[in-house]
């Protein structure tokens, strides 16, 4: 155990010292996650809309034009009938339809609560999400405004509909590919070129030369990564929520526990790199080409894996982040429980068994 | 050897109060001393004595804090350039591409340093010939055993024919025989005129150099022929006059 | 100690080590001496049993090196060819490390290296990497001893290391043999044959010879003359010349010479140098040493190869 200690102790020295490296895997995880969330959420303005007022009273006339005073939206036609909406739509051109109720402000007035229904063109998940928000904003805005004259404050119910691709996909899926990229790129790729820098060095040569045992050797890199790779995971969930506001709606541990699976996996993949290569630039190669890639393409990340054809569907299987991703969506954006993931945990864990054992049979206790 | 009476502009490398600093680290300081053409000049020293700093700045690598230096009779300083053409280097650690060929590394070097390709392959066909490496002339170099290696790199560096070349532990590790036949491939190109600098870990060889330096902590503490230095300091090898002058300085370090 | 049986090894094509047999006693210091790619690492590799050999057997102590590696590796110390400790790890966080791993501890074993380490103690603070050749060197060597092993093998200890650091690892060497240690070390100086017990010449994967220097030296057939003129360069290319030569080599300042002739008189070859040209001829008989050995022993054995 003392010698377990001893060598987890060195691994978080070597971390540490080498600060340019710690810098960039802790910096790394913040700077994509804000590259990626302000790339696809940028700004919108001027985005055309719809108006179906089936009230025409003062309330619904002060709010329409309390939205069209912002920069966001643009007036493109009014309607006259929900007949309308769908082909306005399928034109193109417009991005949103903000509906209201007849009889809007009567009801308002007299019953405090109003239904106002919005309709997005969710085609551009991240636009109609952008544009959703905005509309909520001012009608909360307005919704403020009228409470502090009222002695019994009133409240507008707004129904947000998404058209087309109704369930929104793509918008949040950043952030748990992200986390995925992230632990499999401080994972998998520092520990394999973790240990294979001993190789080069020649370190490994007298490590092996003495009593330690291999897994010992390597059980004690994996913890320092396993922290690291934590850190940064919990880094990305707290943009994703408080700068993002990409909600967790699931289990928290739940989340945690899965989130420690995938490492654990990733970091086995790590070894097996490391097992099968004798210089840091090859493992590194190794990582990027052979994780980096297929992560990124085909883990359903960027690109659906539905839409991919079957070949690609089939190869996907074989990428764990794939699974992760499947998970974590799960976890995160669902609030599913373990019942409903547990076939994806199977197949993580399947994964981790058989790169440890595969690393056990390819670790050589000599010199090649 | 030839006759040496040169002019005092003659000297192939001319030194004066050359200083290194770095920061308050003085690596060189204030060394002072000439080369004759086709001299065999040996410059000593313990590990951390000086010598490759000062040897960077004589081949116009490391700008010099301060004091002048000629090589070929150019200013290291303010001509380093012209310098680099006109002198050879060689050292233990690198001096060719080990996956190119011993014909791929010659048309390489020879190549940086202007020559045509006519020249390059006719000098080629001969050094193949004189160093009996024709028929491995088309192997990639790491294969080749390390005495043919370095044999090979030193003909490269004196391939374009310059009139300084220098040599960094040239003979490392090279088995007994081969370190002599490459001392008397260095003696061969002496005779032509070119004057070789040379650092050496073996003691011996340092007897072979017509004149030699000790460097101690950044300074040259002894400077003369073996023969010389040896009735000077009444001892009997250059071993023993290399430890008694480098080691209670190393002490002091420790 | 150390018992070599029949050991071979190939990398593909090329044969590092061709049916080698040494014996090392208890408390020797046994000196594998032999040029770059001569096979010493491979064979120092196969005996800290880091590489399998292709035929033959080995032992350390008793225990084989093939099928008792997990035990042999408890019991030898072994400091590689290059500087292989952690850089980035301070000198005394580098020695606690090697000191845990062997399940001890610095202060347990402390009298061992007591001579060494105390050299570098000052500097235990400092990161390895920033240390001098020299130090780095007493570094490695106190690592390879804080388990107190009973042998050590050094490959190459001295490569690349100035006169002064070399004279004082050997100093060290002799003073851990005073503790009983036997010690296994390579060398391409053949200057540092006579510091050793007994040693081994090895080129090309083959011993040339094996025995205590002064015998090796004593097997030397021939005479060996040290010749010396003031025209030293062409001095080498005029002996060569002469009608009986054996054999004629630069040794620092002087150049050795063998006579084919059991016969040989001096004064006919200052005769024909004379004529030549040279002046302030010396001719005087010496003690071959074992780097004449050594050229004699190549010389024979490429003989042999080209028969």
């Amino acid at each position: 155990m003392d010698r377990f200690l001893a060598f987890v102790r060195k691994e978080i020295y070597h971390i540490l010292r080498d600060w340019r490296t710690l810098i960039i895997l802790l910096g790394m995880p913040i700077i994509q996650i804000l590259l990626f969330g302000f790339a696809i959420t940028n700004e919108i303005k001027h985005a055309k809309i719809a108006i179906l007022d089936q009230a025409k009273d003062t309330h619904s006339k002060a709010l329409i034009d309390k939205l069209l005073a912002t920069e966001y939206f643009i007036l493109d036609e009014y309607l006259s009938n929900e007949s309308e909406i769908e082909p306005i739509f399928k034109k193109g051109n417009i991005k949103e339809v903000i509906l209201f109720e007849p009889g809007f402000g009567q009801r308002l007035e007299k019953e405090s609560i109003a239904h106002m229904q919005v309709i997005a063109d969710a085609s551009d998940p991240n636009t109609a999400t952008m544009l959703l928000n905005y509309t909520k904003a001012i009608v909360t805005d307005y919704q403020m405004q009228q409470n502090a004259r009222k002695k019994l404050p009133f409240s507008i119910d707004i129904h947000a509909e998404m058209f087309y691709n109704k369930e929104l996909k793509g918008v949040y899926l950043f952030v748990p590919g992200l986390i995925a990229i992230i632990l499999m790129l401080v994972s998998a790729m520092m520990t394999s070129i973790s240990i294979t820098k001993e190789k080069e060095l020649g370190t490994m040569e007298v490590l092996l030369a003495t009593p330690m045992q291999p897994a010992v050797i390597i059980l004690a890199k994996v913890i320092p990564y396993l922290l690291l790779s934590f850190i940064n995971a919990i880094i990305i969930l707290l943009l994703g929520y408080f700068v993002f506001g990409v909600p967790i709606h699931g289990n928290l541990m739940l989340l945690l526990a899965e989130m420690i699976l995938f490492i654990l996996t990733v970091l086995s993949l790590g070894i097996f790199i490391s097992t099968v290569t004798s210089s840091q630039q090859v493992a590194l190669m190794a990582s990027l080409m052979g994780l980096m890639l297929p992560t990124i393409l085909l883990s359903g990340f960027i690109f659906p894996v539905e839409n991919m054809p079957w070949p690609l569907q089939l190869i996907s299987n074989i990428v764990p982040a794939k699974w992760f991703i499947i998970i974590i969506k799960g976890i995160m954006l669902k609030g599913a429980g373990i019942g409903l993931v547990w076939k994806e945990t199977v197949i993580l864990m399947g994964f981790l068994v058989f790169f440890i054992l595969l690393s056990i049979k390819k670790f050589k206790p000599r010199l090649t | 050897m030839q006759t040496r009476q040169p002019m005092p502009n003659e000297y192939s490398i001319d030194v004066q109060n050359l200083t290194k600093k770095f920061g308050a680290f003085t690596a060189v300081n204030e060394i002072s001393f000439n080369t004759k053409k086709g001299e065999i000049f040996g410059f000593l020293g313990a590990n951390g004595a000086g010598k490759s700093t000062a040897m960077k700045m004589l081949c116009g690598l490391l700008v010099p804090s301060s004091g002048q230096a000629t090589v070929a009779s150019f200013d290291i300083n303010k001509e380093s350039e012209k310098v680099k053409k006109r002198i050879g280097y060689m050292s233990q650690k690198f001096s060719l591409y080990q996956d190119l060929t011993a014909r791929e590394n010659i048309r390489f070097f020879g190549g940086i340093y202007g020559l045509s390709n006519k020249q390059i392959k006719e000098k080629t066909d001969e050094l193949m010939e004189r160093l009996h490496l024709t028929d491995f002339a088309n192997t990639q170099v790491g294969d080749l055993p390390l005495g043919w290696k370095q044999k090979l790199a030193f003909s490269v560096a004196v391939f374009h024919g310059p009139e300084i070349v220098f040599l960094d532990e040239p003979t490392g590790g090279v088995d007994p025989v081969t370190r002599r036949e490459f001392w008397e491939m260095i003696y061969a190109t002496a005779k032509l005129g070119t004057t070789i600098f040379v650092t050496t870990h073996y003691m011996d060889e340092s007897e072979y150099c017509d004149r030699v330096s000790i460097m101690v902590d950044g300074r040259i503490e002894a400077l003369g022929s073996p023969k010389e230095l040896k009735a000077k300091y009444h001892v009997k090898s250059m071993d023993e006059l290399f430890l008694q002058l480098a080691r209670p300085e190393t002490v002091k370090i420790f | 100690m150390i018992q070599i049986h029949g050991i071979s090894k190939s990398f593909g094509n090329v044969v590092a080590l061709q049916d080698i047999n040494i014996e090392v006693q208890e408390g020797e210091i046994f000196g594998l001496i032999g040029p770059d790619g001569s096979g010493k690492t491979t064979l120092i590799r196969i005996l800290t049993t880091l590489l399998l050999p292709d035929s033959g057997t080995a032992t350390v102590m008793g225990l084989d090196v093939v099928k008792e590696y997990k035990n042999l590796r408890r019991v030898f110390g072994y400091m590689p060819g290059r500087f292989s400790l952690y850089e980035d790890l301070t000198v005394e966080e580098n020695l606690e490390l090697f000191a845990s791993i062997f399940g001890t501890t610095v202060e347990a074993n402390y009298h061992l290296i007591e001579d060494i380490y105390k050299q570098i103690e000052p500097f235990k603070s400092r990161r390895a990497g920033k240390l001098s050749g020299g130090m780095k060197q007493k570094l490695a060597l106190s690592c390879a001893m804080i388990h107190q092993p009973k042998v050590i093998f050094l490959d190459e200890p001295t490569t690349g290391v100035d006169p002064v650091s070399r004279q004082e690892f050997w100093k060290m060497l002799k003073s851990l043999k005073k503790h009983g240690i036997s010690i296994f070390v390579s060398t391409p100086y053949m200057d540092e044959a006579s510091l050793c017990d007994r040693i081994a010449l090895i080129q090309d994967g083959k011993l040339l010879s094996i025995d205590t220097p002064t015998a090796i030296v004593g097997q030397y057939e021939k005479e060996v003359y040290a010749i010396v003129s003031n025209k030293k360069h062409e001095l080498l290319q005029d002996l060569r010349r002469y009608k009986d030569v054996e054999s004629a080599f630069l040794f620092g300042s002087h150049i050795h010479y063998s006579d084919q002739k059991v016969s040989f008189d001096p004064r006919e070859l200052i005769q024909y140098l004379e004529q030549l040209g040279h002046g302030e001829i010396e001719v005087d008989k010496i003690e071959p040493t074992i780097e004449d050995c050594f050229l004699a022993l190549m010389g024979n054995a490429n003989k042999t190869a080209d028969a």
